[in-house]
């Protein structure tokens, strides 16, 4: 398999590593605070948009439109910021895009290199590639970097270090920084990361970033943030190199003033950005002298080709659909196996792999629809989710059990004859579950169920027998 | 008004009761009532689970069934969403004769059971009393697909000695999702936990809902705690008399 996603192609099932995570009592602390603090933030700016609804509409058209014209956008984007005086790259997938990057750092002979909001990189496993090149990353957004330093893995699209509380972070920052003494107060350990990170970024030659959107009529990148680490980022080095899903690219600038409206509200309940960097390739004299894209397909074009589902890249990463998710809000981010996570990771990383891996994610969701609901994009992610599901049983990849007890099923309600036997038999069956009229304990994979749930037993007479007794009375 | 009753199959087998009721309460506002006794299923957990060749089965079967009927009532929101929601398409794609204009002329006449008495009825007070304190779960296919925004709630402040009362983050899903609770049981019985506080944290005896679905994984937890309060239908509220 060439495409791959971060380290989700042998990440557990989400069933198996949802239970571990669900043990973490921290974690889950954690977690139903801060979804609940931006939700709320979410729902109050969002209320106060009368055109929000139109606003959505937009994005979708727009996003629409995009995907079904990407190759002449693309083209496009590449000729406006050569332009401009930038390099662009594309790069078919994972090993490509970090052959690239690694050997534009080396030509240079640079051995260190600063990063930030670039959740793509970490879809490639960039630091791996970096590391054994012999290049040391710093990541240095401020979440990616606790999650840095304490080898962890990201648990939240836009606040990826939402598992830490503060305790945490002030033993791991007295740690890894050196520092003899540290409080363990906001401004205490701001005040440590913004030391660690200054250093850095006075000293370090290369950097690289994501992309909030890539612009196809100028070949401007734009990236928003809230720290001004970005910022630092794109602006102190002498070259840049900023890595870009396929799916990044929107036709027009002023296609901005509906995504710069959506994406903040969405994402941290803000009606704007503290920090927006938007630049278009190289200014002599100001900023990085060397500008370099990199273009990601890494399995894109794929899900492009799927009409039902290629809304997926319609994504602009906001989050909302994670603190809106109710089996999000208990498992966190870790379940998911990869950097994406919630329920645009459960319809996202499976087909980035063409479904030959993390095929439990699509079933990760109870379908309640709060993720559409809060999509500033309008992702059906439900229906998605069905459709992959579908394509998990057609392909024959559906546990054994699974699937013959929906056959079973089937044919229980094939008819009313079949039906009423089925009836006599679930009411033979549960005899010696049973206790007290109701079920307390069932085997193999209901055995779920009864842990912590009872079952009514079955009543003597069903519907249909009991209609079918009142018609025979009535008739007489 | 003649109203044919799609009871749905869980209903049929575990909640007979809840059918009863929407039979006496129909019967009772003068309507005549009739159960087509070769229906079974629409197809919801099939489809949901990713099996779509036996869902369209079943929807072909619900669809010849009910194709005369004036009216359909189904006392389940997620039934109903699974019609609205998923019907047309799945028609579509069987390239059947007839199927996907069947589904189109039928599909307005499908009610869930609170829409048939608010909208198509036009009644919210059926002389119900249950003297008890009453908390609505709101099912996420009642809130989000069917929209179906306060006509439960009208129905039962109508009903006499009623309290209605109001949980916290009513909104969020229970977490029962089908086949999800058991094909990840561990994160279904979490997010039901949170449901349960809420709930609980009311005080009231009873929780209701327009869906049996949620009100069996919720009262399947209520049950092993051995709390006081008990589930109940809407139907089975609204049967009521003094």
């Amino acid at each position: 398999m060439s495409v791959r996603v971060g380290l989700a192609g042998t990440a557990p099932g989400f069933p198996e590593a949802a239970k571990t995570l669900l043990s973490n009592t921290q974690l889950r602390h954690n977690l139903r605070h801060a979804t609940n603090v931006i939700r709320k933030k979410r729902e109050r700016v969002v209320a106060e948009m009368p055109d929000w609804q139109d606003l959505r509409n937009t994005a979708h058209e727009i996003k629409n439109h995009v995907l079904r014209h990407l190759d002449t956008y693309l083209e496009q984007f590449e000729m406006a910021c050569v332009r401009a005086g930038g390099h662009v790259h594309w790069a078919r997938d994972a090993d490509e895009a970090n052959r690239i990057i690694v050997g534009l750092i080396q030509e240079r002979g640079h051995k260190e290199v600063i990063k930030v909001k670039t959740m793509t990189s970490d879809e490639i496993q960039l630091n791996t590639a970096l590391q054994s090149a012999g290049i040391t990353p710093y990541e240095t957004d401020l979440a990616d970097l606790i999650v840095q330093l304490g080898g962890d893995q990201p648990s939240h699209i836009v606040v990826p270090a939402l598992h830490r509380n503060r305790m945490e972070i002030r033993k791991l920052f007295l740690e890894k920084m050196g520092l003899e003494s540290l409080g363990d107060r906001p401004e205490d350990l701001t005040e440590a990361a913004r030391q660690y990170l200054r250093e850095r970024f006075l000293r370090v030659k290369t950097g690289i970033s994501g992309a909030n959107f890539a612009i196809a009529e100028t070949g401007s990148i734009c990236v928003v943030e809230s720290e001004g680490n970005a910022r630092m980022c794109t602006t102190l080095p002498e070259m840049l190199i900023t890595l870009v899903g396929i799916e990044k690219i929107i036709p027009k600038f002023r296609d901005l003033e509906v995504f710069l409206q959506l994406l903040p509200r969405s994402a941290t309940g803000e009606r704007m950005n503290p920090y927006n960097s938007i630049w278009t390739g190289v200014t002599p004299g100001s900023g990085p002298q060397a500008f370099h894209v990199v273009l990601l397909d890494n399995g894109r074009t794929k899900i492009l080709t799927d009409r039902e589902s290629r809304a997926t890249l319609d994504c602009i990463r906001c989050g909302a659909c994670l603190n809106a998710c109710p089996v999000y809000r208990q498992t966190g981010g870790h379940a998911y196996g990869s950097i994406y996570s919630g329920p645009i990771g459960a319809i996202l990383t499976p087909q980035l792999q063409s479904m030959e891996h993390s095929q439990t994610l699509p079933y990760a969701s109870s379908l309640c629809g709060a993720c559409y609901e809060v999509c500033p994009v309008k992702i059906d992610i439900p229906e998605i989710l069905l459709r992959l599901r579908n394509r998990i049983v057609s392909n024959g990849d559906a546990p054994l059990s699974e699937r013959i007890a929906m056959k079973s099923a089937a044919v229980a309600l094939s008819g009313p004859r079949l039906l009423r036997i089925a009836h006599a038999a679930a009411r033979l069956g549960q005899i010696p579950f049973k206790k007290g009229g109701a079920i307390r304990s069932l085997p193999g994979m209901l055995a779920g169920w009864t842990e912590v749930r009872d079952l009514s037993a079955i009543p003597k007479q069903s519907f249909r027998d009991w209609w079918k007794e009142r018609e025979r009375a009535k008739a007489k | 008004m003649r109203i044919s009753l799609f009871v749905t199959c869980y209903n049929d087998l575990l909640f007979p009761e809840t059918g009863k009721a929407v039979v006496a309460i129909l019967e009772r506002l003068g309507h005549e009532v009739d159960f087509p006794i070769a229906q079974t299923c629409c197809g919801q957990m099939h489809y949901n689970t990713g099996y779509q060749s036996d869902a369209l089965t079943l929807m072909r079967r619900f669809v010849s069934v009910f194709r005369e009927a004036e009216v359909v009532c189904v006392p389940s929101s997620s039934c109903v969403a699974m019609m609205r929601d998923h019907y047309l398409k799945l028609a579509a794609q069987a390239s059947t004769p007839g199927l996907e204009a069947d589904v189109k002329t039928l599909l307005p006449r499908i009610y869930e059971f609170s829409e048939l008495l608010t909208d198509k009825l036009g009644v919210e007070d059926i002389g119900a009393f249950f003297p008890h304190e009453v908390v609505l779960h709101v099912s996420c296919h009642a809130l989000r697909s069917l929209r179906l925004g306060d006509k439960p709630a009208r129905l039962l402040r109508k009903v006499r000695g009623l309290t209605l009362v109001e949980p916290a983050d009513g909104e969020d899903c229970c977490g029962f999702g089908g086949t999800f609770s058991v094909k990840n049981a561990d994160v279904s019985a979490a997010i039901l936990a949170a449901k349960i506080q809420g709930l609980l944290a009311t005080g009231a005896e009873v929780c209701t809902a327009v869906d049996n679905s949620c009100l069996m994984h919720i009262g399947g937890a209520l049950q092993r705690q051995r709390t006081a309060m008990r589930t109940l239908h809407l139907a089975e509220i609204l049967a009521t008399s003094q």
